[in-house]
């Protein structure tokens, strides 16, 4: 069901990785200020809008459950928003090298970007274990969806809130992502962007494709053993077990 | 819908009356943190950002420890049942509990920024207590909406007082930040300065946005 | 969809229940004829009370169809919840309120006269305790108390789950007209007391481990069959 275009996908995605690889090594150029260190900046960004448009989608796939109970839409609102916590996880910690390189703190409180993407992990860090907590299969998806909707619209009012917060007392530290970029620059982070984004599909199909043979075995192997009761789920987990 | 919501409500408050476990626990814990304050900081007294600061992480917190006695009466004596079997709308629920937590949380404040004031708010803030209490109110209001919100995502779970806070906490900060922003001036040693409007209209979208959310989706955390 | 009001009262086909991963309900098919009683045997944990809950709106099947009164479950169960009266091992009462106030609490809610409250105090013969908090009543009298509140809006089906249960022999007397047969309203009734329910019922069904290993007219069966059940 999920697995279609999987393979072209992957091969697109080795593609636009290894050409941003390519890119950020032997074509972008050393920042003035920052030196080669600079360069991690084309994984932090890209990691960090990647995995805001995950949560997000994940928001959008918890409504599309609601409206119609088909626990697909449950499934790829877990795997969207729970790739996009590692993601997430893995911003936050290129950000706080880029940081400590670049300004010498391993933290930066005058960069809103980072402040506020800090707080949306903490609200997605609850993702799973609010999942794990509730044994009822339907209610576990409904509860999830909810959550989803709430903190996928929560993520646009914390951003403004904190950069309305921070811009006042301190100014902008990243100037190297704002609009100021040399044509260089731009296209290795565009490529950096898309494959970015390309990689993250590709994750996301190819753990619902394998999630649904996970499924499809766990129900053969029950009708072989002669169970009847083919309709109920096996153990206790965050991930949904059922379509 | 009217009439469920007036019936929760008084059932609550009559409740809350009676008993008196939610807002004298709040208001308890408010005054406690304003003394560890004192000592954590080491200061006689606060003023301007560091006086918003500590009301409104104490008022947080204080609001926490509400939102997870919200729902206690339903889940341990069948209210839910009772609720649920009645012809009414189940988003009146919500409604009803949201503003109960409003008037627990104006209840507190009441008491709990006198307190504050008396304790370690170095200056008066008389200068600026209609501005105070407005955005006192705003601030109630998205802590009312979105307490209940995570209470009702907390109803489901086991884990219950752990989930609250941690879900709560986090999903507050921007409403905590418009808050402390907005109160910083009025609370200026050197006198109360203008209410900066930016920050109002900051407290207000939120409201709006997690009001009419809230109102949408939580119909789905009470079915089964 | 308008629900039709000479059809059964309850119409169930293939239903089934999960819990987690638990059965707790599969495969119960029956029909209730209106003003008809229906017994449910069985041992604990047979699913009795899922069945109940499952009448009473409060769960959705997970397979096969249910419908009460006419209106198909989940979808129409707005339609039936003021219609339905549900008897639950709860008393479903908030402790730190007075009988009373649960009562025109639970009247308000179901936009029913405050007028009736009285009434039904004085029905079940508890109205000289009825300013006191339901904390400070006995078992029996806040199962009494929660009768009232089942009957508060005159429902057309009752969903009794050990409804004497508790009750001395003087209140079982008191409330058999309100809630036995001849109230003359649709009943789910589930009992421990073989005899008394067999007595009680048309319709018998006998659950175990959830699926229905007994159902027929209750003049078909005997008391020594349903003991099987128990087994």
């Amino acid at each position: 069901m999920f697995s279609r275009g999987l393979k072209p996908l992957a091969i697109a995605s080795v593609v636009l990785i290894v050409g941003a690889f390519a890119l950020v090594f032997f074509y972008a150029p050393n920042d003035a200020d920052q030196g080669f260190i600079q360069k991690i900046f084309y994984l932090h960004v890209p990691l960090a809008i990647v995995a805001l448009c995950g949560f997000v989608a994940g928001g959008v796939w918890g409504l599309r459950y609601l409206r119609d109970g088909d626990r697909a839409n449950d499934l790829r609102s877990y795997v969207a928003i729970h790739l996009s916590l590692i993601l997430g996880l893995a911003a936050l910690i290129t950000g706080s090298i880029w940081a400590k390189a670049a300004w010498g703190h391993w933290w930066m409180w005058e960069e809103p970007t980072l402040v506020s993407f800090l707080i949306v992990f903490l609200l997605y860090a609850c993702y799973t274990p609010l999942r794990f907590s509730i044994e009822d299969p339907e209610r576990q998806a409904r509860t999830a969806a909810v959550f989803s909707i709430v903190a996928g619209a929560f993520v646009p009012l914390n951003f403004i809130a904190v950069r309305m917060a921070e811009s006042l007392a301190h100014p902008r530290v990243l100037t190297a992502t704002g609009g100021s970029m040399p044509g260089e620059m731009r296209l290795t982070f565009l490529v950096s962007l898309i494959g970015m984004a390309v990689l993250f599909v590709t994750l996301c199909k190819y753990e619902l494709a394998s999630k649904r043979a996970a499924m499809q075995l766990r129900a053969l192997k029950r009708r072989l053993a002669d169970e009847e009761d083919d309709w109920l789920p096996a153990r206790r987990s965050a991930a949904p077990q059922q379509i | 819908m009217r009439r469920a919501v007036s019936a929760l409500v008084r059932k609550d408050l009559r409740v809350e009356l009676r008993t008196g476990e939610a807002v004298p626990s709040m208001l308890l814990f408010s005054v406690s943190t304003f003394v560890l304050f004192h000592f954590a900081i080491d200061r006689r007294s606060v003023e301007g950002d560091l006086a918003a600061g500590v009301l409104w992480v104490t008022l947080l917190f204080a609001a926490v420890l509400g939102i997870t006695r919200l729902f206690v009466a339903e889940r341990e004596q069948g209210g839910f049942d009772g609720f649920l079997l009645a012809p009414v709308d189940r988003t009146s629920l919500f409604v009803a509990k949201a503003t109960v937590l409003f008037c627990f949380l104006v209840a507190v404040e009441l008491a709990a920024v006198p307190a504050f004031a008396i304790l370690l708010l170095g200056p008066s803030p008389w200068g600026a207590v209609p501005e105070l209490i407005l955005v006192l109110l705003l601030a109630d209001a998205g802590i009312a909406v979105v307490g209940t919100l995570v209470g009702g995502l907390g109803i489901q779970t086991r884990a219950r007082e752990l989930i609250v806070p941690i879900l709560a906490l986090p999903l507050m900060i921007p409403l905590a930040i418009a808050a402390a922003r907005a109160t910083e001036p009025l609370l200026l040693e050197a006198g109360a300065e203008a209410l900066p409007g930016r920050w109002l209209l900051v407290l207000g979208l939120y409201d709006l946005v997690f009001g009419l959310l809230a109102f949408a989706v939580f119909d789905f955390l009470l079915e089964e | 969809m308008a629900g039709t009001d000479d059809g059964p009262a309850v119409a169930l086909r293939e239903l089934g229940r999960a819990y987690g991963d638990r059965v707790a309900l599969a495969g119960v098919s029956l029909e209730l004829p209106r003003g008809s009683t229906l017994a449910v045997f069985g041992a604990n944990g047979a699913g009795k009370t899922t069945l109940l809950r499952v009448l009473a709106t409060l769960l959705r099947p997970h397979k096969g169809d249910a419908s009460v009164l006419g209106h198909a479950l989940p979808d129409e169960g707005w339609a039936v919840r003021g219609r339905i009266g549900l008897l639950a091992h709860d008393p479903l009462l908030y402790r730190d309120l007075t009988a009373r106030e649960n009562l025109e609490f639970h009247a308000r809610l179901h936009d029913v006269a405050a007028a009736r409250v009285p009434v039904l105090l004085d029905a079940v013969g508890m109205t000289r305790r009825a300013d006191d908090p339901v904390r400070s009543l006995s078992r029996g009298m806040a199962q009494r108390i929660a009768i009232c509140r089942a009957l508060l809006h005159e429902p057309e089906l009752l969903l009794l789950d050990e409804p004497l249960a508790n009750l001395d022999p003087g209140a079982a007397s008191r409330v058999e007209p309100l809630i036995g047969r001849s109230a003359g309203v649709a009943r789910v009734l589930i009992s421990h007391d073989v005899e008394l329910g067999l007595a009680e019922a048309d319709l018998v069904l006998g659950l175990r481990g959830g699926r229905p290993e007994l159902l027929a007219p209750a003049a078909d069966v005997g008391a020594g069959d349903l003991r099987e059940l128990y087994r």
